[in-house]
């Protein structure tokens, strides 16, 4: 069930971090002004470590995901920062350089992993042809390679699966060939967004579990991009909650969870219905995440938040350690006021 | 409030659909008629002032039970009775759906969307006492009276299930079926729309049949829960027994492949299978070929739904014989 890194490739860069984003900025320009969808976001990612990247819808974790990876739609742009994946620097690329980076170096993972395979090709021929070409290995050994995969993702009889058409494969399935596909060509990287969500819960664990397991026998870095605390919770090493295109708290995974320093991931914590307790009333958060075109100025959670002063409207606080995590927030930089 | 009185009971219900190929294509192809029994010989029954719950994977069937209880599809054989309501009458119930954004009519303003049921039966004798209605079920469901004439588009998903909320209101139900009512909203908007429909029960004395895939808010929310698998339900207990000794091995399935975030179960490797498709769904006892305690008869003999004690019931072979 093992899936070996191809040989030599990253042999140089064993202590070079596997994503290296630092001071991202992403705005959409609009014909009402300009709008930034994140706001000096920094992250890295170790070899064979997963890092949760979690927020409400609007947060903008998935464009965070994008902009890695060169995706982003017109008319979002970078307008900050740097993205480096394995020491390489990646946002400065032209798109043909890009194409080459992308599969070859990172993977990735989407929600839905029925329009993520093509319809009208077997699983075998799109596994072999993306092997093919970011690796350039003869047809026989990317076939070889295409059956370790599917092995490796759990996929049970590999020979007869090779052969058969996406919609042969139920959700779960189709999930992990999406998987074996995004290693295909042994990446650093992959970004996997939302990649249980359209599955059931008997289902993610079995996936969460996988990325898990991949994640330890390759050495690939992981970007689990997700609205659900628990899968974080199960899966990743260390964790960045994002608000309003900011990020507001990171750090290892336990600590955030069960010490959370930021008002707003309190918050969150709290109104998460327990599986052990039962209470009569959550805690909830008022309000909701603002608008791109509505951000409130200085911490964009200042009208949520109960613990809000005056410094909270005026300046935006930075992200700093905090005890084992790191928090943006005024309350631990010297108050509120 | 909650006097024991049965708000709604479901005896032996089953659904099937008629999936076919076309006529022409049957004819052509020799194919027979194709049909899928979504729910199969399903019955419980819900008490006033409770809430109910209905758990299970997609494709189980708990948003046709949904759909048959409020009369949106017909039931293929077995009956649904509803108790008594306040009048005498029987009960009347409302529905709210999952998604806030297609329930929602975009050409409305939120007034006429909340007030179309009052005026369609009649409920207020003048459009006066109408209107003012209207802002008295915008108020409870934390919306401001000047919401009335906005239109849906203008608010957020949380802010617009609160309107699907009112709409389900104005008919004034004593039972209110929510299908998975907060699973497009967000975990902090979430908590802010359970807390709400906990209030309304406590304050209009509701009567809640719940469907959902999310066991932690089922937990939060119901007194009883049913689990249902591929159209049948094969554990029913009140929630405190469910989540503390589930008997099913597929309710313990369930348990343990949850996300917890107080204990994550970090290192352990995922019990494999999938749900069967329900064209072809296994002989017997349907969870057979992914239950880990499955013996010789479970293959060829259908578990019955059998009372284990006073809040209990389970359809195994294996509990039984235990």
């Amino acid at each position: 069930m093992m899936v070996q890194p191809i040989e030599d490739l990253h042999a140089d860069t064993a202590a070079v971090p596997a994503l290296d984003v630092s001071g991202l900025s992403v705005e959409f320009p609009s014909r009402h002004g300009t709008l930034t969808a994140i706001d000096n976001v920094s992250m890295q990612i170790a070899p064979g470590e997963i890092l949760g990247v979690v927020g409400e819808s609007g947060a903008g974790k998935s464009i965070t995901g994008l902009a890695v990876l060169g995706l982003l739609e017109s008319p979002g742009r970078l307008c900050g920062g740097s993205i480096h994946v394995g020491g390489r620097r990646v946002d400065t690329l032209t798109e043909k350089e890009l194409t080459k980076v992308r599969g070859r170096e990172m993977g990735a993972i989407f929600q839905d992993p029925l329009t993520a395979l093509n319809p009208l090709f077997t699983v075998g021929k799109q596994l072999v042809e993306t092997i093919r070409l970011h690796t350039g290995m003869a047809k026989d050994e990317a076939n070889a390679r295409a059956l370790e995969l599917l092995q490796a993702v759990g996929i049970p009889a590999p020979e007869e699966r090779l052969r058969q058409y996406p919609h042969q494969f139920s959700g779960g399935m189709r999930q992990r060939v999406v998987i074996a596909l995004a290693l295909a060509a042994g990446p650093r990287l992959i970004i996997a967004d939302e990649p249980t969500t359209a599955l059931d819960v008997s289902i993610q664990a079995q996936i969460t579990a996988l990325l898990r397991r991949l994640c330890d026998t390759t050495g690939v870095g992981i970007m689990l991009v997700t609205h659900d605390m628990g899968v974080i919770a199960e899966t990743a090493d260390r964790v960045c909650v994002m608000y309003s295109g900011r990020v507001v708290e990171s750090g290892p995974v336990a600590d955030v969870i069960h010490n959370p320093q930021h008002p707003y991931t309190i918050g969150l914590m709290r109104a998460i219905p327990s599986l052990h307790d039962r209470v009569e009333t959550l805690a909830q958060i008022d309000g909701s995440m603002p608008r791109l075109n509505a951000r409130p100025t200085g911490c964009a959670f200042h009208p949520r938040c109960p613990h809000a002063g005056s410094k909270c409207s005026a300046e935006t606080p930075p992200l700093v350690p905090v005890g084992t995590t790191s928090a943006a927030c005024w309350l631990q930089q010297g108050g509120t006021q | 409030m909650n006097d024991l009185a049965p708000a709604l009971s479901v005896n032996h219900v089953t659904k099937t659909f008629d999936v076919s190929a076309p006529w022409l294509n049957r004819v052509i192809e020799r194919r027979p008629k194709l049909f899928v029994e979504a729910v199969s010989d399903i019955s419980f029954t819900v008490q006033k002032g409770t809430c109910f719950s209905i758990v299970g994977e997609s494709g189980c069937g708990k948003s046709t039970v949904a759909r048959l209880i409020t009369g949106l599809y017909k039931t293929t054989s077995g009956d649904i009775s509803f108790g008594a309501g306040t009048a005498g009458a029987p009960i009347r119930m409302q529905m709210i759906f999952q998604d806030p954004h297609s329930s929602l009519n975009p050409r409305w303003r939120v007034g006429d969307i909340i007030a179309e049921p009052i005026r369609e039966m009649k409920l207020r004798d003048s459009e006066k006492e109408t209107l003012e209605r209207v802002r008295e079920l915008l108020e409870t469901v934390g919306l401001g009276a000047d919401d009335a004439l906005k239109y849906p588009h203008e608010f957020s998903g949380g802010q617009r299930q609160r309107i699907s909320i009112a709409r389900a209101l104005a008919s004034e139900p004593e039972l209110l079926v929510c299908d998975e009512p907060t699973s497009a909203l967000d975990v902090s908007v979430q908590a802010q729309i359970l807390n709400l429909m906990r209030r309304l029960q406590d304050e209009l004395g509701l009567t809640y049949l719940f469907i959902s895939h999310d066991l932690s808010v089922v937990r939060h929310m119901s007194d009883h829960i049913a689990v249902m698998y591929l159209g049948r339900i094969v554990e029913q207990a009140a929630v405190e027994e469910l989540f503390t000794a589930p008997k099913h091995p597929y309710s313990k399935l369930l348990l343990a492949t949850i996300p917890d975030i107080a204990n994550p179960k970090r290192r352990v490797e995922a019990q494999a299978g999938e749900p069967p498709s329900p064209l072809n769904p296994p002989s017997g006892c349907a969870f057979h070929p992914r239950c880990p305690i499955a013996m010789a008869e479970c293959s060829q003999i259908l578990p019955k739904l059998r009372q284990l004690d006073e809040n209990g019931q389970v359809a195994c072979h294996a509990v039984e014989s235990s």
